[in-house]
């Protein structure tokens, strides 16, 4: 049997112990154990950026990290960046841009661009295909997705979006 | 899923090396090749996982008497948004520039890098030629002790270097290169992103008057370690930085390797990259 840990972590801010075994993955403990279905899991190696988590305030893929390893640190998945301003943000602007097709790889992009917009305000294009170089589209070919992100790094700008969005 | 007996999490070098001297035991630094790997059965998990996150001593960029550690832990953005790394050690910040992803260049580290020993890694290529050493701990009789491996000594092959299974690897020192030392690294894969080397190239010389010196060359990807090219390197030592010595010296270079086929490419391929892109990494580096 695997070793079983404790593990204590901020979630979301919110503060979570429980009892993982030492080989599970990070992406594992949030999907089947704490419920969280938010981040996906596509390939399992890293090279997809589907399971894109924050992690003390940098990307990761949660595929790729022991989930024994979240002890003592601060975790934000999708269900946590979704209602932050910027997600807010870049929530509007991908369904203005129709950046989202079968929509598996939007909540990884979504962390991903959360971070780019966080550290590179006003980010041009290039630095934004940079930035997202680690997460895969297989429906848009990235076009809306990036020009969602680069709507979403202006704030305030696609106020209409929203408005758009439910009318 | 993985079967692991025992989890720990020593806060020491002390502690660390003292773990590993019980035996079977898996380093876990930033886990992004251990996951990958124990989960696809290329890696078997060893009974005791032991994370080395929480070592002080293997964390650190810090430059003493024109020597450069690199603590084990350093990841490639640390190394990245290090200013005396982009300044001074430009081939290997340029090789950090196109390693894999943003998410996992913040968590790899150049230990595990180094570690997982594969022939195309990419910050390996760059410490080769730089004249990088590993700094190895250990306690085999209850002391700590420190020994000093040359990269270029290092690995033994694909996965596998001098490294025993009770020592770790602490950190990495890199001589600063001679003032004028100019280096280029360039990588070949299908696409710019989360891609492994067909090949990688690392070359450097400085300029004195219009010959060529400290001359270095390190290969990625074409021999089951990343190497040296001493036969290219001598192609070029001493001679005039101009069209005709690089042009020798990539077709010593095309001698020089003999890679093999895989599903990245073949050695054919390997070779007429090795000679066509040694060959415009060395016009800049001439800044012909």
């Amino acid at each position: 049997m695997s070793a079983s840990c404790e593990v204590a972590f901020t979630l979301n801010g919110v503060k979570r112990e429980l009892t993982v075994p030492a080989g599970m993955s990070t992406l594992e403990m949030l999907r089947e154990r704490l419920g969280l279905t938010g981040t996906k899991y596509g390939c399992g190696e890293g090279e997809c950026g589907a399971c894109t988590i924050l992690l003390d305030g940098v990307t990761v893929n949660a595929c790729l990290m022991f989930a024994v390893d979240c002890d003592g640190r601060e975790l934000m998945t999708i269900e946590g960046v979704s209602v932050s301003e910027t997600g807010e943000r870049l929530r509007d602007a991908f369904v203005e841009q129709g950046a989202v097709q079968c929509g598996f790889c939007t909540p990884g992009l979504m962390v991903q661009a959360s971070h780019v917009i966080a550290h590179h305000p006003g980010a041009d294009e290039a630095t934004i295909r940079r930035g997202i170089e680690g997460n895969l589209c297989r429906c848009t070919g990235y076009r809306k997705i990036i020009d969602a992100i680069a709507a979403a790094t202006k704030p305030g700008t696609n106020r209409g979006a929203q408005g758009a969005s439910h009318a | 899923m993985t079967e692991i007996e025992r989890y720990a999490v020593p806060r020491s070098l002390e502690e660390a090396t003292e773990i590993l001297r019980e035996g079977g035991v898996t380093v876990l630094a930033g886990g992004t090749d251990l996951m990958p790997q124990t989960r696809g059965g290329r890696l078997a998990c060893q009974p005791l996982l032991m994370n080395i996150r929480r070592v002080p001593e293997l964390k650190g960029i810090a430059e003493d008497n024109g020597m450069v550690r690199i603590g084990a832990l350093v990841t490639i953005t640390e190394l990245l948004e290090s200013s005396l790394v982009r300044e001074r050690l430009k081939l290997l910040w340029q090789a950090c520039d196109h390693f894999a992803s943003d998410q996992i260049r913040n968590v790899a580290t150049v230990g595990g890098n180094l570690c997982n020993a594969s022939p195309a890694g990419d910050t390996l290529v760059p410490l080769l030629a730089l004249d990088a050493r590993a700094v190895l701990a250990a306690k085999p009789n209850g002391t700590l002790q420190l020994r000093r491996v040359p990269v270029g000594a290092f690995f033994t092959g694909p996965g596998r270097s001098v490294r025993t299974a009770s020592e770790l690897l602490a950190a990495v020192e890199v001589p600063l290169p001679p003032p004028g030392f100019a280096g280029e690294f360039y990588k070949h894969g299908v696409r710019p992103a989360l891609d492994i080397s067909a090949i990688s190239i690392a070359a450097g010389a400085r300029r004195d008057g219009g010959l060529l010196r400290d001359v270095r060359i390190a290969f990625g990807a074409v021999a089951p370690t990343p190497i040296r090219a001493p036969r290219t390197e001598a192609a070029l030592e001493g001679r005039a930085a101009e069209a005709a010595t690089i042009e020798a010296a990539a077709r010593v270079a095309l001698d020089e390797v003999q890679p093999i086929s895989d599903v990245r490419a073949s050695d054919w391929y390997r070779r007429e990259l090795i000679h066509n892109m040694l060959r415009r990494v060395l016009s800049h580096v001439c800044k012909l």
